[in-house]
């Protein structure tokens, strides 16, 4: 009986072995890169994480499919390296012997791919199931693009400015026009003469800045006619 | 009766506000876009500590008599470039019409570089930057295919900025996201010389002093950045040897010429507005050595930002390779790390050659990724966006380098225009009722109008064309004649005396030999070396084209005819006017030996036209 026994446990074993093996049919190599990802909080990796990872894979096969009925006894790990790096198969358990379509798992895994990473605290990059391509994610597209705000910001400023500047130069002009025809309208009524040197009036010379060269004002016979 | 000199004739013409703002003026017209990334570029390439040699040289014989020759011209004529010329004598007219020329041609492409910068820089505020991420195909099933061989910052520049057409007689469509930029460029210019002088007086305290502050905090960031010591050490390195090819002394003068903005007219209409009574003999070398001391600074954080992405790509190199043979031995991860890579590959590659020989590793070779030089656009918009995306903050640095770019660009535009304006200004033709808002405004929207050619998918290819055919040639040719005309027509006897009535001291023996002899002399042989180099080989350009086999290498392709046509009207038309204006006058005063508006050089003096 104890013969019988030991003889169907090897033939077992020896048929795992046979289903779980490097480029096996249906088997897929899965490496990770814990340390990359995690840095200083990395966890090592032991027979409980691949506990955990049999956990994970026939949860996915469950869930993609409501028929399926894989217990985490139906995942096999083979060929666990330091790298971190091993080759995983799933097997049938109502058919003995057999394993699971590889479309299936790569369907049944990219569908939860999310949750697997998760559990793993790992990243599409650092988990990589090396047959199984992900989806990539649609880049963020914000619905006003961005340059646009800045742009018209820019725009509003200078058109101010420019605005400002050419008005201020309508109203200095303005004005400058007042004054001088209000001092021709002065000169033509007689009222104030206006001695002006230079186009500047001597009032304003004698105010502000000027000075009256004594020596040459003096004496009026001297000056030349202009 | 004289007037006593000390009474300052009020004859309407607009003034600085103050001696700094001059000063600043001339410096902000000097220093552009040129120092920050040709000027670093040129030292790497010849020889770095050992190419300041010939810059200096080039500086002292070349540089600074050009310069004080125009800042002095200006301040004693008191008129823009095309009426000082007028005034020292009718036959060389044709020289003011030329640097007014080379002004327009100038300023038309100048503007559309600074619209590229602009549109980086309202492209900096997005996360992630949309020049390090490549966008997906049609489908999604992957990155677009000209981004994926290429480089995302390539592709950013290429694709999405110019939309860049394979060939240059392909001329693409108009870009609308350039148009609104260019105008945009176009508005702030308008916005800062609306009224010449007064309104660029105030810009120029800005845009002259801001390149600075951000070069200074680039610096201490790049010095802190690590790799930053190779580049460096690569640019500074002195290798004397290279001084024995004539080339690194042709580049040199050329840089020191066009680095210094003479012979645009420019720098004339600046010391026009000065007071009569200024010294700018101090002016010009103060001037010249500030440019030459602002190349040297930029170029220090360009290069610690290039030594930084050099060893980044060089330990990007590594860590490829080193993911390869850990995923190919299944070794677990950091068992090899950079410092033991090399005993490692050592030792794997005798044990199990055909494994790693299968892996094709690239060779990653430091001096490699340093000798990827590049000047100009390339520097800027490719190598420079790829540095600063490896820098934590990066839309912070990115804003703050294209900024700095727009302002150096900037201030530059306000020399240009104002070559422009000012000679208009003074012709009788412009009647004295058009304000200068008016003018202003009528100035800029006609550039802005011709500078749309600029934004079609080929007109990267077209402002090269312009850059190195108008923005070039012509400036040797007229600077050659500006100092011939002073020291041979004009007589340097009274320009001495005059600049001795300016400053209050005889330009000494230095001003004297390098105005009679050495600064032509150098100017001929710069030009005829010029020519010679480019008549050598049939001018070619290298283009995007994604579909080349050789792509992401750029395609050289050679101009076709008409092309060449173009390029040789561009070089030719400023210089023509030289021959054509003497010409003109001399056939004016052989038809009518008495011609009483032909005014004698003789009689016109520097005190005489207050």
């Amino acid at each position: 009986m104890l013969q019988v026994l030991l003889l169907t446990l090897s033939v077992f074993a020896i048929a795992h072995a046979e289903l779980c093996k490097p480029d096996a049919q249906n088997a897929f190599k899965v490496r990770l890169s814990i340390k990359t990802a995690l840095g200083d909080n990395a966890y090592a990796w032991d027979a409980n994480e691949e506990y955990l990872f049999k956990a994970m894979v026939a949860f996915a096969m469950r869930r993609y499919s409501s028929k399926s009925t894989t217990q985490i006894s139906d995942v096999l790990l083979c060929n666990v390296t330091d790298r971190v790096s091993f080759w995983f198969v799933v097997t049938d358990s109502s058919q003995n012997v057999t394993t699971v379509p590889g479309s299936e798992v790569e369907a049944a895994i990219r569908m939860n791919r999310n949750r697997i990473n998760s559990a793993f605290l790992l990243s599409d990059k650092t988990l990589q199931f090396l047959k199984i391509t992900s989806t990539l994610s649609p880049p963020v597209e914000p619905s006003m693009p961005v340059w646009l705000i800045v742009f018209g910001v820019v725009l509003c400023l200078i058109v101010a400015g420019i605005v400002f500047l050419v008005v201020a130069g309508i109203q200095q002009r303005k004005k400058k026009n007042k004054e001088s025809t209000e001092r021709e309208n002065l000169e033509e009524k007689g009222e104030a003469t206006v001695t002006a040197e230079n186009g500047i009036p001597c009032e304003a010379l004698d105010l502000k800045a000027g000075h009256i060269n004594g020596i040459f004002a003096a004496d009026d016979e001297r000056f030349t006619s202009l | 009766l004289s007037v006593p000199p000390e009474i300052p004739k009020e004859d309407g013409r607009p003034k600085w506000d103050n001696k700094f703002q001059y000063i600043l003026s001339c410096i902000g017209f000097a220093v552009g876009l040129g120092n920050v990334w040709r000027f670093p570029y040129l030292c790497q390439i010849h020889g770095g500590g050992a190419f300041l040699i010939p810059y200096f040289i080039a500086l002292l014989f070349e540089g600074i008599p050009l310069l004080h020759l125009e800042l002095a011209l200006g301040q004693c004529l008191r008129k823009g470039s095309v009426g000082a010329w007028n005034t020292i004598s009718p036959y060389l007219g044709g020289v003011g019409i030329g640097s007014w020329m080379v002004s327009v041609l100038v300023s038309l492409y100048y503007n559309t570089v600074l619209t590229w910068v602009m549109w980086y820089f309202i492209n900096s505020f997005q996360e992630p930057l949309p020049w390090s991420v490549c966008p997906l195909n049609e489908n999604r099933t992957g990155l677009n295919e000209e981004c994926y061989e290429s480089t995302a910052v390539s592709y950013f520049w290429y694709r999405k900025t110019l939309n860049i057409t394979p060939d240059v007689t392909e001329t693409g469509t108009l870009q609308w996201w350039l148009i609104l930029c260019l105008a945009t460029c176009w508005a702030i210019v308008y916005l800062c010389t609306i009224r010449g002088i007064e309104t660029t007086g105030k810009a120029i305290y800005v845009t002259a002093i801001f390149p600075y502050l951000v070069l200074t905090i680039f610096l201490i960031h790049g010095l802190t950045l690590p790799g930053a010591t190779d580049g460096l050490a690569y640019l500074f390195t002195p290798n004397l040897n290279t001084l024995k090819n004539p080339r690194v002394w042709l580049d040199a003068a050329t840089q020191i010429f066009f680095s210094l903005s003479l012979a645009f007219g420019g720098l004339i209409a600046f010391s026009s507005y000065n007071p009569p009574k200024n010294d700018c003999e101090k002016d010009a070398v103060t001037v010249a050595i500030v440019n030459s001391m602002t190349s040297l600074y930029a170029s220090i954080p360009v290069f610690s930002v290039l030594g930084f992405k050099a060893t980044t790509g060089y330990s990007d190199c590594l860590d490829r390779n080193i993911i390869s043979i850990i995923n190919e031995f299944d070794l677990p991860e950091e068992s090899i790390m950079r410092q033991n890579y090399t005993a490692w590959i050592g030792f794997l590659n005798s044990s199990y050659p055909e494994k790693i020989a299968g892996l094709k590793l690239k060779s990653c070779n430091l001096q490699e990724f340093l000798d990827q030089s590049v000047s100009g656009t390339g520097l800027a918009f490719i190598i420079f966006t790829q540095a600063i995306i490896l820098m934590p903050g990066s839309q912070a640095w990115a804003t703050l380098f294209f900024i700095m770019l727009f302002s150096l660009g900037l201030s530059s535009m306000f020399g240009n225009i104002e070559g422009v304006f000012t000679p208009l200004l003074e012709l009788r033709i412009v009647s004295k009722s058009i304000p200068k808002e008016l003018l202003s405004g009528i100035i800029c929207l006609i550039c802005f109008l011709i500078a749309l050619c600029f934004t079609l998918g080929s007109g990267s290819y077209w402002i090269d064309i312009f850059d190195s055919y108008a923005g070039s040639l012509p400036l040797l040719v007229i600077a050659f004649f500006e100092v011939i005309g002073v020291a041979y027509v004009y007589k340097i006897k009274r320009f001495s005396k005059d600049v001795k009535w300016m400053t209050g001291r005889k330009p000494n023996l230095y001003w004297q030999i390098t105005w009679r002899f050495i600064s032509p002399l150098l100017l001929l042989i710069v030009f005829v070396a010029f020519v010679i180099l480019q008549i050598q080989k049939p001018p070619s350009y290298a283009a995007w084209n994604p579909k080349y086999e050789g792509f992401p290498m750029k395609e050289d392709k050679v101009y076709p005819p008409w092309v060449l046509a173009i390029c040789v009207l561009l070089a030719v038309l400023p210089c023509v006017f030289v021959p054509l204006v003497a010409l003109f006058h001399l056939i004016k005063r052989m038809c009518r030996s008495k011609d009483p508006s032909f005014v004698p050089p003789e009689v016109f003096s520097c005190q005489g036209s207050n």
